[in-house]
Order: structure tokens, then sequence, then C-alpha cells
């Protein structure tokens, strides 16, 4: 497994093939410390339970134009209080690193060829205008504290 | 019979496959293309991503010109603006 | 208007180096175009007809002379001596090359402008009333709201892969010179019974294939929850919208599919669900904002001027233009000058680097350095002094921008068409042209009033004919160009979609039922009618009739 560290983002190798499909893990008990993969057509009860239940979730952009599962990462993250790793797998370019760091992702599943650039696209903005599921300020935030120190 | 066209990359300005290989400006310098060769031409093209974007086949007449369904509008792509006569090709400063 | 802090310029030059790297990435063929074409287009990139077109955003619709000075800087220094204002208030070049967009970008946002969200299946730029801040008729400043909205949606996380594009609008006043009704989301801030400011929220709106006047989802909306809100709605439709069809992926396919009431308790139900409205704006950042659209120093002794009357009185050109190209202001003595981009024989919305100079002198001089693009694809200068009109008339004149037309026959709204478009099925700017001409003279089209045509060369409706008074649509028939008309259309707060009135005309057909159907409503309107009220009244029968009667 490859390990990509930057504010807890990796980068894994290990591919959704060890990830059970939620139906099948809610069928069979939804048992504790599963590896679940979550449909981006799933609803809001399937993420409550697979928050409350699986170690690790993937999520899936079966296109990289595909963006709901950004919604269901900051759902889970924000509103179900899902701890675990939560990766992406699928299309994706490393353009959209940043979006999904934000959005709550802890990894990324990559083939080979992709690795390369996460640090420098995860780095390229300093400041963002909105809060999402990561800890970063909004820029409101930050003005306020300048406003407070000075 | 066919062409080739697509957009130039790194400036957008619409391109023809000639008969050298390389890309023309003008449809008047164009290779043109049996029906039967045309699809295997522009799949080979497509391949030239540094090139080129967005190429597909045109439906050329026997003048040479744009014919068929979107004559008009490969007539257009390959002069300029119908109502500005002073810019693109058809003005020389494509 | 509002000032960049270190924050927002940071956010503007790091976007403009993060394309730097994307476009090198293209050009060396480590991105494939198919990977490469949703990045150009988040940054208002598109391939078109001859050459890359690059749409600029103009927030909200708001310059200033900097702005519009670089703006004439990078028509002539990469582009070809001119730009185009769009219906949603942002600008557009024609013939950018790949290679040079880094250098304009970082060259744009030297003076805080940008191409973000321009295009793409994202949040698009919030447009408003042009005469926001000005108009006597508004509530309050629509544009504070505006720019929170801004801030919001760019580079949002969550929100930046829609099923399709996303379109906002936001108006202030009863009169709705914004075309909330026709958007995603329209926002109307009123003042609701017990006194309290805050939105009606609309959605579902939208012209193109299939379009819809926009529903109310929400009566009252307090301003302090609009962020919430909003995210509320786009995660609804994020995660419900359509993805397995782009003409069926937009707001209002989901909005009407599963009706109002169901949309609305799907929208309330995210809203409730608890995370405490994290998005909202603590009060004093709004605070902060909005003092950035506090008036700008009024002469408040300003009165009407009697120089100004006697300009009227002796120079007939001058007075019309008064009477057909100024708005009211909410200060005596100023007024809402409109910058006319329609003059006889250019293509509507056309600006060239000159003008974009001159408007920035008289931005400077004479309306506190402020001018607004306006969706009708003008240009106005907010806050001029009665006595200066005389003056800014004659520079306008001079460079060909006081044509004395606006809202009139030849104001025409029309997208570039055929001669520019990727997805045009036939020429606009021809007609449109065509269509001014035979209402080149003043008098007439003064006498025929208010008169709002739109062209549109695709059934993507990017020229709003859906909501003309008479709505052209450019065809493609066996190869060759027919245009529909439809009649009855507007985008203000009497907001409805036109009626198709008979098989689609060629060209030289539609410009003389243009002229037959205006000749017919001089001769049947009543005092005080518009076109449009004629229209209404009489029923698109009596119309079809004139036209096609014979068939």
């Amino acid at each position: 497994m490859i390990h990509y560290e930057q504010n807890q983002f990796r980068l894994s190798e290990r591919a959704t093939s060890d990830a059970t499909p939620l139906d099948v893990w809610r069928s069979s008990g939804a048992p504790l410390g599963a590896i679940v993969l979550v449909a981006n057509t799933a609803n809001n009860e399937d993420l409550a339970l697979a928050a409350s239940r699986a170690s690790v979730i993937v999520l899936e952009f079966p296109t990289f134009v595909d963006g709901r599962a950004y919604s269901q990462a900051r759902l889970l993250r924000q509103r179900y209080g899902f701890k675990g790793d939560l990766r992406a797998s699928g299309n994706v370019l490393r353009d959209q690193a940043l979006f999904m760091v934000r959005c709550g992702f802890s990894s990324l599943d990559v083939d080979g060829a992709a690795k390369d650039g996460y640090d420098r696209a995860l780095s390229e903005f300093t400041f963002y205008y909105q809060s999402a599921a990561d800890n970063a300020p909004p820029a409101w935030r930050l003005r306020a504290d300048r406003a407070r120190a000075a | 019979m066919k062409a080739v066209t697509a957009n130039r990359l790194t400036d957008g300005r619409v391109v023809f496959l000639a008969p050298d290989g390389l890309w023309a400006e003008r449809l008047a310098h164009a290779a043109f293309f049996d029906d039967a060769s045309a699809e295997s031409v522009l799949a080979q093209a497509r391949s030239r991503i540094t090139e080129i974007a967005s190429a597909y086949l045109i439906e050329v007449g026997e003048g040479g010109s744009a014919a068929g369904r979107e004559a008009l509008r490969e007539t257009i792509r390959d002069t300029g603006p119908t109502v500005r006569s002073d810019l693109g090709k058809q003005a020389g400063n494509g | 208007m509002y000032r960049y802090d270190e924050l927002d310029d940071t956010i503007v030059r790091e976007r403009a180096a993060q394309f730097r790297g994307q476009v090198a990435r293209r050009l060396s063929g480590e991105l494939t175009e198919e990977e490469f074409k949703p990045l150009r287009l988040m940054n208002g990139l598109y391939l078109q007809l001859h050459a890359y077109m690059l749409r600029v955003a103009i927030p909200y619709g708001v310059l200033n002379a900097a702005q519009l000075r670089r703006l004439g800087h990078i028509a002539r220094t990469y582009d070809k001596g001119y730009g185009h204002i769009t219906t949603r208030q942002n600008i557009q070049f024609n013939w950018p090359a790949l290679v040079d967009v880094p250098d304009i970008l970082d060259q744009l946002a030297e003076v805080g402008m940008h191409a973000i969200q321009t295009s793409g299946n994202c949040i698009r730029n919030v447009t408003t009333d042009q005469y926001a801040g000005a108009t006597p008729d508004e509530i309050e400043d629509p544009r504070i709201w505006c720019e929170i909205i801004r801030q919001w949606s760019t580079f949002h996380p969550e929100f930046s892969f829609l099923p399709r594009k996303f379109k906002i609008a936001v108006t202030a006043s009863a009169n709705d010179r914004a075309a909330v009704r026709v958007h995603d989301i329209g926002l109307r801030l009123h003042r609701a019974a017990d006194g309290q400011v805050g939105f009606e929220v609309l959605v579902g709106g939208g012209l193109g294939r299939t379009p819809y006047i926009a529903q109310t989802v929400r009566e009252f909306l307090p301003k302090e929850h609009l962020l919430s809100y909003l995210e509320a709605v786009l995660r609804v439709y994020n995660l419900e919208g359509r993805r397995d069809n782009k003409y069926k992926a937009r707001i209002k396919i989901l909005v009407n599919s599963e009706g109002i009431d169901e949309f609305r308790r799907l929208v309330e139900e995210e809203w409730t669900s608890g995370e405490g409205h994290a998005a909202d704006l603590p009060r004093e950042e709004v605070e902060r904002i909005r003092r950035q659209f506090d008036p700008p120093a009024f002469d408040r002794t300003a009165d009407d001027d009697l120089a100004f009357n006697e300009a009227v009185a002796a120079n007939t050109s001058f007075a019309r233009w008064t009477r057909t190209n100024l708005a009211p202001h909410k200060q005596r003595g100023y007024a809402i000058v409109n910058v006319s981009l329609k003059p006889p024989g250019a293509a509507p919305g056309d600006i060239t680097a000159d003008q974009l100079d001159v408007v920035a002198h008289l931005a400077e001089r004479y309306s506190f350095n402020e001018a607004r693009a306006t969706h009708e694809q003008n240009i106005c200068l907010p806050h001029v002094r009665t006595r200066h009109l005389l003056d800014v008339w004659r520079t306008l004149d001079t460079h060909g921008m006081a044509t004395p037309n606006i809202g009139l026959a030849s104001d025409i709204i029309a997208c570039p068409g055929l001669d520019y478009c990727d997805l045009a099925n036939a020429r606009s700017i021809p007609i449109a042209q065509r269509i001014a001409d035979a209402f080149s003279d003043q008098a007439l089209a003064e006498d025929v009033g208010e008169l709002k045509i739109k062209i549109s060369g695709c059934i993507n409706a990017c020229g709003h004919h859906h909501v003309g008074h008479i709505g052209i649509l450019g065809v493609d028939k066996k190869g060759e160009e027919f245009y529909q008309i439809t009649l009855g259309g507007s985008a203000s707060d009497d907001a409805a979609l036109g009626e198709i009135i008979g098989r689609s005309l060629s060209s030289d057909e539609a410009v003389s039922a243009v002229q037959q159907m205006v000749h017919f409503y001089r001769s049947a309107r009543q005092p005080g009618e518009r076109f449009l009220d004629t229209y209404r009244r009489l029923g698109a029968d009596r119309f079809k009739q004139l036209l096609y009667g014979k068939e």
C-alpha cells in the first residue's frame, strides 16, 4: 500500500475489490469493522448505517464529472459522524483531490499512472471561501480573527 | 468524400488534415478521403492529442468545398464569421 | 463596489497559477482533451467554431475603470480588438490562444478579475439588476447578497460537479430587471407584512430545450439563512438531479418531475437536518460586505440642472437620447446612463477595445468609477450628475455608443449564433442587424416604444428568445437557416414563455414578419399599450392570422 500523507490524505493501492457492497453487508447483519462500498445512489438511511458500523467506507466516482460522492462524503462526516477512513474510488483527476479532502475523504484509490502531483494539487490554494467537512477555516473566519487581532 | 477537420490545440484555429499528414488552415489544402477509409484516418488523427483537439469528419463535394447538411457551418469555419469580413481566414488574419 | 482583500486576491492568483499548470499538462499530452475539457470549462474556456472563446466573469455586472481598461488591453493584445457582453453580464473574447490564456488570467487577476466558473457544471456568475444601488425602486442593494453568494459558490468543494450548470439571479425591486423567474434559483428580496426583509426563493426556472418559469419553494427566507438554504437546494440537486441525459439534467427537470411540494419537502428536510446552518455567515461578515456597497459620496445638494434643460431644448439628438437611454436615479440631480452597444450595423453587444477605454474614462470621471454590464448586452453608468449628461452623451456619441434605442426594437438581444458558436444551428447576428435596420428611423423606434426582441441561434436559448416579446429561434431545416417566431414572452415580473405562432420562416420572411407585426400593433394599439400589451389583449390568433392567414 502506498501511503501519501498530507493532511492525513492517503493514496491507497487497495482497490475497491476488498470492499463489500452495502446491500450485501447489510443483509449479512452489517458486521462491525467492515470495508463497505456505498453506491452514489445510496439514500440517507444507507449512509447513516454505514457511518455507524463500517470502519472504512468507499464512495464512487463512476466518471470524474459525477459529483454525487462529494455530497455523500460531507453527510457521512458532518451529519452521521463517521470517523473512519473515507475512501474515493473510480475515475478521478488529481485536480479534484482538494475538493475531495475538503469534503472529508481521507484516502483515494489510484492506479499507477495517477500518483504524481497530489502534493502540489493539495496545496494549490491557501484560502477557501466556504466551510466544508475539513478543518480549514473559511475566509470569513480568518477575516474576523484578523479584525479582532487588530 | 470526406475531410478531417479539427482545432489546433495551441490557438484553437480550425485546421484540416493535409495530404502530407500535417495540418492545413484552409479546406482548399485538405486531403480528401473516400467514405471507406475516412473513419480510420479520423481515428489516427484523433490520437494526435498534442497537435489538435476535437477532430471529426466533414462532407466535401465535388468541387472540394463543404457539402451536405453542415455545409454552411463548415464554410463558416473555413472562412470566418459572415458578419465580420475583416476577421478570420477570409481576411487573412485567421 | 466590493474591493478585493488579500484573501480574495490570493484566491484568483492561485487559480490562475493552477490553470497554468493544467494548460501545460494538456499541451504536453499528459491530459487528454476529455480530461482537460471539464477543467477548462470550469475556467470559462470553450472551443468554438473559429477558435477558443474565453468567458471572463463580471460578478453581478459590476466593473471599475481599471478593470475596463484591462479588458481593453486583453482585447488588443490577445484577441482581435473587441469583446462581447453576454446575457449573464459577463464578457467573452472570441479569439484567445490556449497558450496565452494563463497570461490573460494573470493579468485579469491583477485587477481582481477571473474566469472562474463561467462555464461547466457548477454554480455560474450570479446576476442582478444592472441598476442596483442606483435605482429608487429597490428595497436594498442586491449586490451585497450577490457578493455573498459569489464567495460561497467559488470552488465550493461539494458543488463543483453538478449534473449540469447552475444559474442564480437576485432582484430587490418590484421591477425585476434580473429575470429571476427564468433562473435555476431566483432570489427576490422583499418586505414581508411584518416589515422584515427576506428572500422569496424560486427554483426551477430556465430556458433552453424545455423552458420553465420558476416556482416558489419558499415564500420568505430570513436573509441570515440564505447560504444554508442554498446549500440544501444544491445538495438535493446534486444527489437527485438526473445525470443520464444532458438535456434532462437541469434542476428545472427535477423540480417538475418531483412536483414543487415534494421538492420543497426534500429541501426543507435537508435544511433542517441539524448541522446548525454552518454555511450561514456571521453578522460581522455580512456587515463587512454590506459596507462595501455603501452609496458613493453623492452631492446631496445636487438638483435638476438648468443647463441640462437648455441643452435638451436646443439639441434634438441629445433630447431623444435623454428620453430613451436614461433611467431615474434615487438621488436627486443624478441619472443612470445606459450605454447602447446596439448601433446600426454592428453585432449586438460587441464592444471594441477603444470603446472599453472610453467607458473606463467616463466611469472614472462621471460615475464614481463604476460601470455595469447588463444582461441585455449593454453597459450602464450608474451615477451620473445631470449637469454632466451632455458631456457624457457627446463622448458616447463620438464613439458609437449613444444610439437612442434602450428597450426599443433595435435594442436586440442576440447570441453569437452560427457565426461564432459551435452549438448553433443558424446565424443570429445577421437577422438581428436586418431587424435593427428596419427600425433605424429613431422617431419610428421611439413611437413603437418598448419592444424586446430576442434571438437565439439554437435551442440552447442563450439569446433568451423564450422571454422576448418577439422571440426568434434559428433552426436548421435540411441545411438551411430558418427562423421560428414566438410571441408574448417576458423575463420580468410578469414572466411568461413566448408562444410559437406558426411554421419557421426564411430570413427574409422573418424580417418582414416583424415589420408586419409592428405595423399591425401600431394600428391596433390602445393608449399606453406596448407591443406586449396589445399582443396579450388581442391574443396569438390575431397574429397567426396576420402572418399565416393565407396558409
